[in-house]
């Protein structure tokens, strides 16, 4: 297996290599790549077409909304992945093997300063995904600092004390949610006659103007890809601590 | 509405998963009914674009109403209208057939199960009508995903498979995404007509760049359509997967892939690139030649039956590329026949499969004994899929492999047509083989005493039930359907082929 | 020491061939399962870098706007439609450029004031690209896991060759 590898990684690696003296240089503003129309007009157009001064924002929700929609669809798919394989449904236990179920007395230092971080960890995933548009961060990023915090509770405590904030059935729900919000806009601007997620038609449904619609809607997308990788997250983190049996957790 | 009929294609199967996930947690019951549904509206759609196409050229559907290349779009001519059509009947039939064995064979995992299979159906739609190269590699890794899922719900030979699959797999897109980052950092776009409209206006196909990118996209879809030799993972995937994730992976993953390949190599390269520039068309033609011998002679070795048709897949996968990379309208032609044709085939004795496991709980060949008089209907739509695999008239095999040894011959390349006669020879033997254990009975194996024991155990089979039994039958009738109606389906073909500009640059 | 320079113009594309071939490595030859799949996230890091390093400006900063641009847009628009309204016939001609309105009476363009460099802020295009490289590497990563501790589960271990010895042996 060892030589096979070397041999493979030389001959990919020498491939790859071979064509490096054909690219631009490094940080080169006259690349194809950056003074193409496209990158141009991502970065002088998308404040003008959409209103969001975060152009990855912009160019993530809109522009390339559809990829992006499958990108969330990608998260969703994993969390369903993973619970079909993992995932033990039935509750007896084979009594010997399994590790056996104990009361775990929270210690007093790590409760405490988890209590005390948890609100702010779940205030600042808030304020990621709102202010998404101005700033770094949006839908992907809030999503996994909000499910973050959930696995903090399960680590600090223990993965009983997590269920009780956010049981199975509640993070499916979640996720689906979330990712019928992304294609609910879709839906919309196809229902009032544009194409599928062109949210410029919703001006007619919400009072602002095309591209204010835009802006919005973004925000709208945004919240539901938070929703999806939050309950995702989540999702992975319990069922691969607990060997999918969701009791026991790390 | 007809001019959101691009839409709808996957839009259907996609919202029908977020709902099957949503409520088949509760009443697990509605998974199946909306999945069937879904797909039935699919291909409906997929019809409808299809006719669209046919009367009015090539279909762009700007998705969120940005001109392209700054939003991506759907591009749909004749040849994707076409490939998405056969998809979705695919995913239509393999779902009809799934009634009964997902929840015998996933046990409390229906609504789960469900979702992954609309989610898969979605992928390989999209990738079929999708216009842009990056949001290819986007559905590629969703339907990729999801193709994982199904296969590791098996029992647990099948996870092993899966885990080889997740890393051959991921090397495989990883290759292609690697390749679109080469045509982007030397174009600088990202949609497919856009990209060939840079090349051309650039003038940098003499690039090495290019000519790196053109490898790495060439073998990480190979990878992914599991050309030899890069076929390892797929005989052991597809043979230990639930019968419904075979029926439903075996005949479209790789034609899908193949379906990539094409637009691909037509739409971002370009044929004057590919055949014109590139010498390498005899060396692909002796890889495919290689790949239809080593397929079908592993075949032979087999006696897990869905194993044996695994590896016909491969020697399949073999006709198909060979047939593009013969260079010649014909053989073009023949091989987006066999996309079409094989997608049924390869269903169909799937299903035959997965029906003869469901009935009779073995994998092997014996299983088969005496099921003619006990099962004749069955063995009736298996004989159709059988003949087409072998190549008999009036089947859809047959036209495909006449048009790619057609291509063989016009082009010179003799390897190839006889690599094509010997594996129809192969598929022969190991069908009358079938055959013959099914209608005359297997040879007692290990002693009397089992055989006897084995007969009183078979006598409780009979016919399958009719939620199996349709799908079989249907897809018979559709391969003769194809078979027939060859002339007319030739005739979409040719819409594309003449586009593709690969009279022009014959030598 | 001239060879020195042209690797080092060109240094990101070296790096990230090094470190994808680490994880390729790592992929092929290892025998442990996990391992394996550590090669495979170092690998599709890899590529990320790669992607990454072909937005990057000279000079250019993140893609988004200076607060002072955003801010001196909404300034200019109340400023301009004040403007536009009390504008002479003459005005009229040249501000009507800017402030162009569709047939309903909305604005075409948001702010049209503001003129933004293009070089001024690096491609954000890769950046959006990328994120959805990093998720489907997560997503990836994640399934795999599943499936080895599947494998944990029903075998035993996560060594790939006693896997196949167990297989082999009939268990």
């Amino acid at each position: 297996m060892k030589s096979l590898a070397l041999i493979s990684v030389v001959i990919t690696g020498w491939l790859l290599l071979s064509a490096v003296g054909d690219f631009p240089d490094w940080g080169d503003p006259d690349s194809p790549a950056n003074s193409y129309r496209l990158s141009q007009h991502f970065v002088t157009e998308t404040f003008h077409e959409t209103a969001v001064p975060n152009m990855v924002t912009a160019v993530l929700a809109d522009y390339r909304g559809y990829d992006t929609m499958f990108e969330t669809v990608v998260i969703f798919t994993a969390g369903i992945a993973i619970i079909s394989i993992l995932r033990v449904f039935r509750t007896e236990d084979p009594g010997a093997g399994g590790p056996k179920v104990y009361e775990k007395r929270p210690d007093l230092i790590v409760d405490t300063t988890c209590r005390l971080m948890i609100p702010i960890i779940q205030l600042f995933a808030l304020y990621v995904i709102a202010h998404g548009h101005h700033s770094p961060g949006g839908g992907f990023q809030g999503g996994v600092i909000f499910g973050a915090s959930f696995i903090l509770i399960a680590l600090s405590r223990d993965m009983q004390a997590a269920h009780k904030w956010v049981p199975e059935r509640r993070v499916l729900n979640l996720a689906g949610i979330g990712i019928l919000i992304y294609a609910g806009f879709g839906l919309a601007s196809m229902f009032l006659g544009y194409n599928f997620l062109d949210y410029a038609i919703l001006h007619k449904i919400i009072p602002a103007t095309p591209i204010e619609a835009r802006y919005h809607s973004m925000l709208g997308v945004e919240i539901g890809v938070a929703f999806t990788v939050t309950a995702i997250m989540y999702s992975i983190y319990s069922n691969l601590a607990s060997k999918g049996t969701m009791k026991e957790g790390l | 509405m007809i001019e959101q009929a691009p839409a709808l294609i996957l839009l259907f199967p996609f919202f029908a998963s977020i709902i099957v996930a949503l409520a088949g947690i509760r009443v697990p019951g509605v998974s199946f009914p909306l999945t069937v549904i879904s797909m039935f509206a699919s291909v409906l759609s997929s019809v409808a674009v299809l006719v669209r196409v046919m009367n009015d050229g090539v279909i762009r559907y700007k998705l969120g109403g940005w001109e392209p290349p700054m939003g991506i779009e759907f591009r749909i001519d004749a040849l994707g209208a076409l490939v998405a059509t056969a998809v979705s009947a695919v995913g239509l039939l393999a779902a009809i057939y799934s009634k009964r064995q997902v929840p015998a064979e996933t046990g409390d995992r229906v609504s789960q199960y469900y979702t992954l299979y609309l989610l898969l159906m979605t992928g390989l739609l999209g990738m079929v009508i999708t216009g842009d190269a990056f949001n290819l590699f986007v559905l590629i890794e969703v339907s990729a995903l999801t193709s994982y899922a199904l296969i590791a719900m098996g029992p647990r030979r099948a996870s092993l498979a899966a885990y080889k699959y997740v890393i051959m797999g991921t090397i495989g897109a990883s290759f292609y995404l690697l390749g679109v980052g080469y045509l982007y950092i030397k174009t600088g776009s990202l949609n497919m007509v856009d990209i060939h409209e840079q090349l051309i206006a650039r003038g940098i196909f003499d690039s090495t760049a290019i000519l790196v990118a053109f490898i790495l996209i060439t073998v990480g879809v190979w990878i992914k359509m599991a050309f030899f030799p890069l076929h390892a993972w797929l005989p052991n995937s597809y043979a230990y997967a639930p019968t419904t994730s075979s029926a439903v992976l075996g005949p479209l993953v790789t034609k899908v892939m193949i379906y990539v390949m094409i637009r691909l190599t037509f739409t971002v390269f370009g044929a004057d690139y590919t055949f014109g520039q590139l010498e390498w068309s005899e060396v692909v033609v002796w890889m495919s030649v290689a790949a239809i011998l080593v397929g079908s002679i592993s075949a032979l070795a087999q006696t897990d039956l869905r194993k044996m048709l695994a590896y016909l897949i491969i020697a399949e996968v073999g006709y198909m590329v060979g047939g593009v990379w013969l260079a010649d309208d014909i053989g073009l032609i023949g091989s987006i026949y066999h996309i079409i044709a094989d997608a049924f085939m390869t269903l169909c004795v799937f299903l035959f499969a997965g029906i003869i496991f469901a009935k009779t709980g073995k994998r092997d060949l014996n299983a088969l004994d005496g099921l003619f008089t006990k099962m004749p209907l069955t063995m009736v739509g298996f004989l159709v899929g059988a003949f087409s695999l072998i190549g008999i008239p009036p089947t859809a095999g047959f036209f495909s492999k006449w048009y790619l040894i057609q291509g063989g011959i016009a082009s010179g390349n003799w390897e190839y047509v006889i690599a094509l006669l010997v594996s129809s020879l192969i598929n022969a033997v190991l069908f009358f083989r079938i055959i013959e254990i099914a209608y005359f009975g297997a040879k007692p194996a290990e002693g009397h005493g089992d055989h006897h024991h084995a007969e009183s155990h078979d006598s409780k089979i009979s016919e399958a039930p009719l939620s199996m039994l349709f799908p079989l039958l249907a897809t018979a009738a559709l391969l003769l359907a194809i078979g027939l109606y060859n002339k007319d389906i030739v005739a979409i073909i040719a819409e594309f082929v003449s586009l593709s500009n690969l009279g022009a640059i014959l030598p | 020491m001239e060879f020195f320079e042209v690797i080092s113009a060109k240094f990101n594309y070296w790096i990230y061939v090094i470190i994808m071939m680490i994880g390729l490595y790592a992929m092929i030859a290892k025998n442990n399962m996990v391992k394996k799949l550590i090669g495979m996230s170092i690998f599709q890091t890899a590529i990320i870098l790669f992607y990454v390093s072909i937005g990057v400006k000279d000079g250019a900063t993140i893609p988004i706007l200076y607060h002072d641009q955003v801010h001196a847009g909404h300034h200019h628009d109340d400023h301009g439609e004040t403007a536009h309204h009390e504008s002479t016939d003459d005005h009229h001609a040249s501000t009507s450029g800017d402030h162009e309105t569709d047939k309903y009476g909305y604005p075409t363009r948001h702010a049209p004031d503001v003129v933004i460099d293009g070089n001024d802020f690096a491609n954000p295009l890769v950046h959006v690209l990328m994120l959805t490289a990093i998720v489907v590497g997560v997503a990836t990563l994640g399934v795999g896991l599943a499936i080895t501790q599947k494998l944990h589960r029903e075998f035993g271990t996560i060594e790939e060759n006693e896997i196949h010895d167990l297989i082999k042996s009939g268990k």
